[in-house]
């Protein structure tokens, strides 16, 4: 097979769903293939597609809870002239399935949103999705800089660092953040090495 | 209630293959396109990477964006299994460690593995003669040469010439050309001292001679996901598939071997086996039955088929089998290059597996561990996946922002969402894969207490890491530490010291166990003969990793592909000679 072989076998087999319902016929992934998942099950043990259905059928936080996180998410990711917000790239949805995916998530955020609106509460007898925007930037000022945190923010900086890597896992795994953060590959090339102007920004050229 | 029973078939098999991966694939092939009536039995399902694979997937395909949850090496690899499966424990012995790994599918750990392709040396089969620290193998370098050279023309390897003396040259494909991190690699590891050379991997950056059925690499990067045009070799599809379009070779998926059925003169005569898709007993009856179910697996089985003639277990009158599990060591250490911060954007995907890696370019006479590593580097753009940027919150305290000052570790909003371009593909990485000592004291055996789902006893593991490996752990921390500052970078993982085995993985983590049912000349301390034929079963053989006597400092995939290969050409010629 030469290379327009190869991308035409891709092509095929990445469009047609003839294919793909073939696949889901012969495949260990026979058990649980609905509308939702067809497009998932080739090349998924059945268990896997069990266990996405039935997390997608839980809820995890709460409205008030989702709020927040949406609040948080849209603070440690605004829009800017570069791309969206957090949630312009749907990460609070990406949060609600990560802690039923992973449940070691789950005590971690629930507490520390907790936190968070007592903390809030003692400042500015609010919870926090109810503060105003200046209130909540002073608040994560205190918690999102680990190192000159005071102590007894302590868990609060815990929980923020555990908020922000969510949310950047959310956003920069979307179409939104891939276009933002400038991933180009994905994609059938030839690599022949690195580009020659690059060599030379580095003075690599003859390593 | 229903009656339990056996299920035996009438049909009687040539060959009966236990396992699907490199070994059991390559013996499947050439005896099937020899004209073998071959049956193969593999424990997981049916799995074809032209179909299966997850190939240029974008992150937001998977609801965990790519995370590890259900797949140990993400949510895009290929791989089925892990080293925790359902239902299928195996304990470990006074404390020690071993995580054991479980490919569970057609082809193994062939569909997601590195793709690094290197030969043993002739140190490494002959290390008793070289100098005592390890044992010898009855066959050398030479005995095995011939069929590297076939295995690297029948799947494929890039590589370059350079002539060493114990990391033999290949019949290579052009490798492919270093990416921006990798060249201040090289330049550093010029001022440290290290060798680098150009990376040896089984993808096709050429067409393959005289193969229409592969497609030729077009540098997405993910190997590890398999390929849809079998760019990359996989057992599933260089292999087993190919076997059973020849017409000769079957194969029954989701199969569990239980036992290999021997006859009351000794002699293998079939395996019994329960499927998982109906969990019931069959028995299938074959003229030579072969192992490559992995190491431990393999292992498992024949100490599990005990029997009047063999009461230690099969080919275990030794009792030799188990013993000298040993895996590869393990070290690594990450940072960033500051020097690529706001780095141009291009797509440096290139293959999946290595572009560049450093030999082991050392004598260890002058140093106090017998044995030396290779190391593998990483680094780049890469596609984003869940995790993605965890670092940077770190990483921004540590060096200047863009207006020239420090400024806190941390932070939000739009000047972090810059930090995040900011760092993206500053990464850099190593690992050193290293030669551990095949001891006798290390081993897998049956844990007298515990069966698995199916009822079949498990295996315990007793393994310890020895000085040999310390002392090259610390080594490899040291080295590169040394072209981590020789470059510039700023490590994000801080070397380990003694009270942490000087980052010393446990043993198994690598994925190169093998060692358990060794080869020798002398049945009394091995398992089998240098044809991997068992020296008390004279139509049983083992083909995956069990009959290394001493790994290298090499993954050891090409060796088992050569050594099987090597096995299906003498049972050929056995057969001829009716001696099997």
């Amino acid at each position: 097979m030469n290379r327009r072989d190869s991308l035409k076998a891709i092509g095929i087999s990445t469009l047609s769903t003839a294919l793909i319902l073939e696949a889901c016929k012969t495949g260990d992934a026979s058990k649980v293939i609905d509308n939702e998942t067809l497009a998932e099950t080739a090349g998924r043990e059945s268990f896997e597609m069990e266990r996405i259905k039935k997390l997608r059928a839980e809820t995890f936080f709460d409205e008030h809870e989702m709020k927040t996180i949406t609040v948080l998410a849209n603070i440690i990711i605004p829009a800017d002239e570069v791309s969206g917000s957090a949630s312009d790239a749907e990460v609070p949805a990406f949060i609600e399935f990560i802690v039923k995916d992973i449940p070691s998530h789950q005590l971690p955020m629930r507490g520390g949103l907790k936190w968070l609106d007592m903390h809030c509460l003692n400042l500015y007898q609010k919870p926090f999705s109810d503060c105003s925007g200046e209130q909540q930037l002073e608040v994560v000022n205190k918690i999102a800089y680990p190192e000159k945190a005071a102590p007894e923010m302590r868990q609060g900086v815990v929980f923020f660092n555990r908020m922000r890597n969510l949310t950047a896992s959310g956003f920069y795994t979307s179409k939104i953040g891939i276009k933002d953060i400038g991933y180009v590959g994905n994609v059938p090339n030839v690599w022949t090495g690195v580009p020659a102007d690059v060599l030379a920004q580095y003075g690599l050229s003859d390593v | 209630m229903s009656s339990l029973q056996i299920k035996k078939t009438s049909e009687q098999y040539d060959v009966i293959i236990v396992g699907s991966g490199a070994g059991g694939g390559m013996a499947g092939y050439v005896l099937a396109k020899a004209g073998v009536k071959v049956l193969m039995l593999e424990a997981g399902p049916y799995f074809d990477p032209a179909r299966d694979s997850h190939q240029f997937k974008w992150p937001w395909e998977s609801a965990r964006r790519g995370a590890s949850t259900v797949r140990p090496f993400g949510d895009f690899d290929a791989l089925y299994g892990g080293w925790e499966l359902e239902g299928e424990p195996y304990t470990r012995k006074d404390k020690t460690e071993f995580e054991w790994f479980r490919a569970r599918m057609l082809g193994g750990r062939t569909n997601h593995w590195g793709r690094i392709s290197l030969r043993m040396g002739p140190l490494d089969f002959k290390g008793k003669s070289y100098d005592g620290a390890t044992d010898d193998w009855p066959i050398s370098y030479e005995d095995v040469k011939p069929y590297y050279d076939k295995v690297d023309r029948l799947i494929g390897v890039y590589g370059t010439k350079e002539g060493l003396e114990n990391e033999p040259d290949g019949l290579f494909l052009k490798p492919p050309a270093p990416r921006l991190s990798e060249l201040f690699i090289k330049k550093a590891a010029k001022k440290a001292g290290v060798k680098v050379i150009a990376g040896r991997g089984s993808v096709l950056t050429e067409q393959l001679p005289g193969n229409k059925d592969r497609g030729q690499c077009f540098y997405c990067g993910q190997c590890g996901r398999s390929c849809r045009v079998y760019a990359d070799f996989s057992s599933s599809s260089c292999l087993v598939i190919p076997g059973i379009k020849s017409g000769n070779l079957k194969v029954i998926p989701n199969a569990m071997v239980r036992e290999v059925i021997t006859g009351k003169n000794g002699l293998a005569t079939g395996v019994s086996y329960v499927s998982k898709d109906d969990m019931q007993e069959y028995q299938v009856n074959g003229g030579t039955v072969i192992l490559a179910a992995s190491a431990c697996e393999s292992a498992r089985i024949l100490l599990n088929s005990k029997s009047t003639m063999h009461p230690q277990g099969l080919a275990n009158s030794s009792g030799i089998v188990g013993k000298y599990l040993h895996d590869s060591t393990g070290v690594s250490l990450s940072g960033f290059l500051p020097q690529l911060m706001d780095r141009k954007r291009y797509n440096e995907d290139g293959t999946g597996s290595v572009h560049i890696y450093s030999p082991w370019w050392l004598d260890n006479k002058n140093l106090d561990f017998p044995r030396g590593y290779h190391i593998e580097y990483w680094g780049g753009m890469g596609m984003p996946s869940y995790g993605f940027g965890g670092g940077v919150p770190h990483m921004n305290g540590l060096v200047p922002g863009r207006d020239g000052q420090m400024k806190p570790a941390g932070g939000f909003g739009a000047s972090l969402k810059d930090d995040y371009r900011r760092f993206y593909g500053t990464g850099i990485g190593m690992a050193g894969r290293g030669m551990a000592i095949a001891r006798k004291d290390n081993y897998c055996e049956i844990d007298p207490d515990v069966v698995d789902k199916f009822g079949i006893p498990v295996l315990r593991f007793n393994y310890k890491w020895s000085d040999a490996e310390l002392k090259q752990a610390k080594h490899m921390q040291e080295t590169f530490e040394s072209m981590m500052h020789e470059m510039g970078a700023i490590m994000t993982s801080k070397p380990k010291g003694p009270e942490e085995d000087y980052g010393l993985l446990k043993p198994g983590e690598i994925i190169h166990e093998v060692g358990t049912v060794r080869m020798g000349d002398d049945p009394k301390t091995s398992a089998l003969n240098k044809w991997n034929q068992a020296h008390d079963c004279r139509n049983l053989f083992v083909v995956d990793g069990a009959p290394f006597v001493q790994q290298g400092d090499k993954n050891p995939t090409w060796t088992i592909l050569a050594l099987s290969m090597r096995t299906a050409e003498y049972i050929l010629d056995q057969k001829k000679k009716q001696n099997i």
